[in-house]
């Protein structure tokens, strides 16, 4: 919404299935930044990609407790630092 | 940008103004549920409030909102259960409703009600309610979840570090309900006065501060588990989200459920039928046997025919949202939304457009309604476009009804199912011909909860509460439309009932070169006119229009009336027009849209017609 995707910094839409991540930045309209951190997706926390939906539909993502749904194109707008071992 | 986030930091150590008047002119305390959408709010409203629930109308607010009166300690109170929000500062229409109510609205206490198993993120709005200054009582529900999933809280920690009070509950079950009465009784019996909140924008908390503010909690009273404890709803999500398998169980999962209802409701609906008709025949019509043959005729084969065809339908509903009920609280709805987003998306739709368009298969006016959640105007419209093709329950009693009447009774679920199947189709058909029209590019984020079984009361008192809400809505366009449709069967005076002579005769035959293709004769043509106000009226209007009140033998006469052929015809035109009066009313009402209103109605007339023309046309081709 508004704003260009991020460059080549690695984010939420590729992060591994099953890979851990931690949040660096979220580069959304000021709505969905809010939305996004009232569910928890705010730089700091620790994500998770749990599955991928068919057709290139939406990512199942943990967050602390939470556990959601998003958009791979509003993924996109998160960027990841991904944790080096997976669990 | 939010002003929220520009307000000042010292607003933490200086809570919001509050202006206190004195109590409202009735004495009555007033105390409001507060908390994100899916706590449980609506749960402990009803474990609160027992079931005197009504729809209550806010000065200033557009929406209604739930509220009840009871006597608390007691003193009598008047509790609002508000809508689900995120976040305080938001700019989403709830929130900006709930910000609205807070504002003119003078309160004694704001009940929060949180997750507890996701305490680590929903403390926020804990944080938020106390830094405008309102009188908090902290109700941490879904205890037994948090436990299950391994999460320890230090209750009387937490309430220390906050200031506030905080109790454990389990809504659902029941669990500390007792105790949570207790208190909030005797939070309302030291006599604060009540406050509202003035400029709330101003006096919330920006994000650093929150998450300052809400680690030491965290770590003071709470214990995460490293991972969330919750093997159930990972293991059946691994099987119900399967790229492969997730969309195929869904479909089946729905076909087993109209299976089972149908299997269930109509032997249930028939004998309630029958029963009706002996009331009318051995109770009724000798009472009615004095008045003159007119009027007589008008209470018994009118009104009572009318209404009791319809009434007999009332199980069947009760059955089907005691399935949907089911299937809503479980959490499976919100994996739909997840499986089918993908599609959605390329018709220019979203996952909820999805899910609303399931919960219009109960009435579709809650269904537009809903449409409220999405913010982009062209997303809003087009799920407006779409939804009305729900097959709704209405629609459904009369597929059930002459799906039995023309049909084996082995063919009869096959109807029904090949009708929810073209319910789908022509969304689908619709979204796609016009989502250029209608573009957005809203973002989707939704919560997935973790798999819920219902308890049987709530399923049943759901249930209940949606069939009483039937009962009343239809009552009225049923009476009236059943009325008309019976003097336009017997005026003018003096023709024979139902003949060619009469009003509604004349209108059928006027009619005729527009519906003729299509396979709908002139009774079937005043039928299908009344089912514009609501398709309740559709049947009760057979009934009275082939003078048949027993439903075996008003099947009996469509059968001798018509050929499949043109009941399925009829059937494919009535799930595609207009559902109702009370659809384009809302619908007005939402878009605030006159033309879009409008050619929403032509297209689905439009396509309605269409529709049974290529099928009746082609069966006839076939017939040679
Ligand atoms: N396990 C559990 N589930 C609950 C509890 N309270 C509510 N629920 C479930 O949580 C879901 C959301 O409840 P609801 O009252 O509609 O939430 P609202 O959106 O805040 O009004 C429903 O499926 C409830 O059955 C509870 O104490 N424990
Ligand atoms: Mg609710």
């Amino acid at each position: 919404m508004g704003l260009p995707p991020l460059g080549p910094v690695p984010t939420l839409a590729e992060l591994a299935v099953g890979r851990p991540g931690t949040i660096l930045s979220v580069a959304a309209a000021a709505g969905l930044t809010q939305r996004l951190s009232a569910l928890g997706l705010s730089p700091g926390r620790n994500v998770q990609v749990l599955r991928r939906a068919w057709w290139s539909g939406p990512l199942h993502v943990r967050v602390g407790m939470t556990e959601l749904m998003l958009r791979r194109s509003d993924a996109a707008r998160i960027a990841i630092e991904p944790c080096e071992s997976g669990v | 940008m939010s002003p929220a986030t520009a307000s000042d930091p010292a607003s933490e150590s200086a809570p919001a103004r509050l202006e206190t008047e004195g109590r409202p002119a009735d004495g009555r305390q007033r105390v409001a549920l507060l908390g994100m959408p899916n706590t449980g709010k609506s749960t402990f409203f009803t474990r609160l409030t027992g079931a005197h629930a009504q729809i209550g109308n806010w000065p200033g607010l557009t929406v209604d909102l739930m509220q009840a009166q009871l006597e608390l300690g007691g003193q009598p109170a008047l509790v609002v259960d508000l809508p689900g929000l995120y976040d305080l500062r938001g700019y989403s229409e709830d929130e900006l409703l709930v910000r609205g109510f807070l504002e003119s609205t003078r309160l004694d206490l704001v009940l929060v009600i949180l997750n507890a198993s996701q305490i680590d993120r929903q403390l926020q709005l804990v944080l938020q309610a106390r830094s405008l200054g309102l009188p908090v009582l902290v109700l941490l529900n879904m205890a037994d979840e948090a436990r299950r999933f391994g999460l320890t809280i230090d209750h009387g920690a937490l309430s220390r570090e906050l200031g506030l009070p905080v109790l454990p509950i389990s809504a659902k079950y029941g669990t500390g309900c007792a105790e949570a009465r207790a208190a909030i009784e005797a939070r309302l019996s030291c006599d604060t006065p009540p406050g509202r909140c003035l400029d709330p924008a101003r006096f919330l908390l920006d994000d650093l501060a929150l998450d300052a503010a809400l680690a030491p909690l965290l770590a003071a009273a709470v214990r995460l588990p490293e991972r969330l404890k919750d093997r159930t709803t990972r293991r059946l999500d691994a099987v119900l989200l399967q790229p492969l398998l997730g969309l195929p169980l869904f479909f089946l999962a729905m076909f087993l459920m109209f299976q089972g209802i149908y299997a269930l409701g109509v032997p249930l609906q028939l004998g309630l039928a029958h029963g009706l008709e002996r009331v009318g025949t051995e109770l009724i019509r000798p009472l009615l046997a004095g008045l003159p043959p007119f009027l007589g005729g008008f209470l018994m084969d009118g009104l009572y025919q009318g209404i009791g065809t319809v009434a007999a339908f009332l199980p069947v509903i009760f059955l089907f949202f005691l399935a949907m009920g089911l299937v809503e609280d479980s959490g499976y709805l919100s994996r739909a939304a997840f499986l089918m987003d993908g599609l959605m998306e390329r018709l220019g739709l979203d996952g909820r457009s999805f899910v609303l368009s399931l919960m219009g298969f109960g009435c579709n006016v809650p269904a537009l309604l809903g449409t409220r959640v999405m913010r982009s105007s062209g997303l809003r419209l087009l799920s407006m476009l779409v939804i009305p093709f729900s097959l709704c329950s209405a629609r459904l009693n009369v597929f059930l009804f002459m799906s039995a009447a023309l049909f084996a009774p082995r063919q009869g679920a096959t109807v029904i199912f090949s009708l929810y199947l073209l319910s789908f189709v022509a969304m689908i058909v619709t979204a796609a011909l016009f989502k250029g029209s209608f573009s957005s590019d809203e973002p989707l984020v939704l919560e997935l909860p973790p798999y819920r079984f219902p308890t049987f009361r709530q399923m049943l008192n759901r249930a209940w509460c949606e069939v009483r809400h039937f009962w009343f809505w239809s009552r009225r366009f049923i009476i009236l439309g059943v009325v008309a449709i019976w003097l336009m069967n017997n005026l003018p005076m003096g023709v024979a009932p139902a003949s060619a002579g009469t009003l509604s005769g004349m209108l059928g035959q006027a009619l005729q070169p527009l519906l003729a293709p299509i396979g709908i004769n002139p009774k079937l043509t005043v039928a299908l006119l009344f089912g514009f106000i609501a398709k309740e009226i559709v049947l009760g209007g057979l009934a009275v229009i082939y003078t048949q009140a027993d439903p075996l033998r008003l099947g009996q006469a469509l059968a001798q009336d018509l050929d499949w052929a043109q009941a399925y015809s009829f059937m494919i035109f009535t799930l595609l027009y207009t559902p109702c009066l009370s659809t384009v009313a809302v619908m007005r009402s939402e878009s605030k849209n006159g033309r879009f209103t409008a050619f929403a109605v032509l297209w689905s007339l439009l396509l309605a017609w269409v529709s049974s023309f290529v099928f009746y046309q082609a069966v006839l081709w076939f017939r040679g």
